[in-house]
């Protein structure tokens, strides 16, 4: 029976030693990680591998004995990623940790070459499985990084803006798809309660092709909007758009739209009872909207 | 009718959707169709390829410039080896839906376009073949 594991439990802390040496002359990334980070780490990391050797298992590490250790390299892995650290440069940081347990082993075998061989094949499995662990943790997490990404792009790309007093704008640029139409919906339901607003307008200037299903999409979210109080104007219809539109007979009867977004607005001030402003006048009033459109 | 180039668009996911409307986008702009005519082929293009996708459970749309002895056409073939339709004639009416949509797209893209036949054979699939010209 190896005696790999006894001594890995039993020199662990000679190890961190060594490894963070061999760290702090190796690529360290400073720019990344603190010290004080780096030293808790190997910390944990070394615990954690130590009691794995406690349970003499060094091959399989999908067991409970070795919980601890893939918790902690997942952990680590999660927060390098965060950090913009690279795949190799968090694997290096696991396979670092070969030179100064082969000290230890070399340490421990001073006399018997064949148990030094031996001590030493097994250790570089071990330290090898655990960098697997790692790339596959780091790969993981980048990915759930990547798709949280996207989705608060996906968010900003389509900004609920308070237009004025009561008056909302969501212009949207793109193709309106069924993820997006439920961003879309839910930004702008929100936005009508947090504002107490009662006109939307749904800018479509940006909208490529609405066919059937983008019609549908819009029609939702206009009905889920009178819901909450709010009624919805269509703004930006070009006229290549709108012959579309009615060659494809969808029936937008119910639905107020308007070629240009200062229609819409005037519209939504002149609903919100926001038109006239006495002092001002009519047409003075006008001509600061337009103004503040463009 | 000869054909000068064409082009094969896979449709097997929603992205491939948007892509075989650029496609046809990016051909109507060069043959010179005006904007409005750019914009029926398009839209036309989209419901066709949601089709094919959605409800023949994915195929392909062949892109084809062609003309007969007076003009210039885009053709366009939507093919898919779905369930087919067993009814066309129910399919092209307006409202007309065995999913959640409004029932417009087939209906709406032969009013979009000059030329639209439906071949579909239950069980093997829907071919439909639209043409617009200039
Ligand atoms: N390629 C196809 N293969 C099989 N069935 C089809 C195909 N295309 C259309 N259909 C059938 O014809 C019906 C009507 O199609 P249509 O495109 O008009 O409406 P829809 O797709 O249901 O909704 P939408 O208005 O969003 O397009 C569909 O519900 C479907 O049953
Ligand atoms: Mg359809």
């Amino acid at each position: 029976m190896s005696k790999l594991p006894e001594m890995i439990n039993k020199h662990h802390e000679e190890i961190r030693a060594d490894w963070l040496k061999q760290m702090s002359t190796a690529v360290r990334r400073a720019d990344l990680i603190s010290n004080e980070e780096l030293e808790s780490q190997s910390r944990e990391l070394m615990d954690a591998i130590a009691s794995g050797a406690r349970s003499g298992e060094l091959t399989n590490l999908d067991g409970p004995a070795w919980g601890q250790a893939r918790d902690t390299l997942g952990a680590i892995s999660t927060s390098r990623a965060k950090q913009g650290f690279s795949t190799s440069e968090t694997a290096t940081f696991v396979l670092s940790l070969k030179q100064p347990i082969f000290n230890a082993v070399r340490r421990e075998n001073p006399s018997d070459p064949a148990a030094l061989f031996d001590d030493i094949w097994k250790s570089t499995q071990l330290i090898d499985k655990l960098a697997l662990i790692t790339a596959d943790a780091f790969q993981a997490s980048r990915e759930k990084f990547i798709a949280r990404q996207q989705e608060e792009l996906m968010e900003l790309s389509t900004p609920v803006v308070k237009l004025w007093d009561g008056i909302l704008a969501l212009p949207i640029i793109g193709t309106l798809d069924s993820a997006r139409t439920q961003v879309v919906m839910e930004s702008l339901l929100q936005a009508v309660v947090q504002t107490n607003s009662r006109v939307a307008i749904i800018d479509i200037t940006g909208v490529p092709t609405v066919d059937t299903l983008v019609a549908q999409h819009l029609l939702k979210t206009i009905t889920a909007a009178r819901l909450m109080g709010a009624d919805c104007i269509i703004s930006g219809v070009r006229p290549q758009i709108a012959q579309t539109i009615v060659h494809l007979g969808i029936d937008l009867a119910g639905v107020i739209t308007k070629a240009k977004l200062s229609d819409a607005f005037a519209l939504a001030l002149q609903r919100t009872g926001q038109v006239v402003t006495k002092v001002n006048g009519d047409n003075a009033g006008k001509r600061t909207l337009l103004r503040r459109e463009e | 009718m000869k054909s000068a180039k064409q082009e094969t668009v896979p449709i097997a996911t929603s992205s491939d959707v948007v892509m075989a409307r650029q496609k046809v986008r990016q051909w109507a702009i060069e043959m010179k169709f005006t904007l409005v005519d750019q914009t029926k082929l398009v839209t036309a293009a989209s419901e066709l390829a949601r089709n094919a996708l959605e409800h023949g459970k994915g195929g392909h749309m062949v892109i084809e410039q062609v003309e007969n002895s007076v003009k210039n056409g885009l053709k366009l073939v939507f093919e898919d080896r779905g369930p087919g339709i067993s009814d066309v004639d129910a399919a092209l009416r307006d409202g007309f839906t065995t999913g959640g949509g409004m029932g417009l797209g087939l209906g709406g893209s032969k009013r979009l376009v000059n030329d639209f036949q439906i071949e579909s054979e239950p069980g093997k699939g829907t071919r439909v073949t639209v043409v617009r010209w200039k």
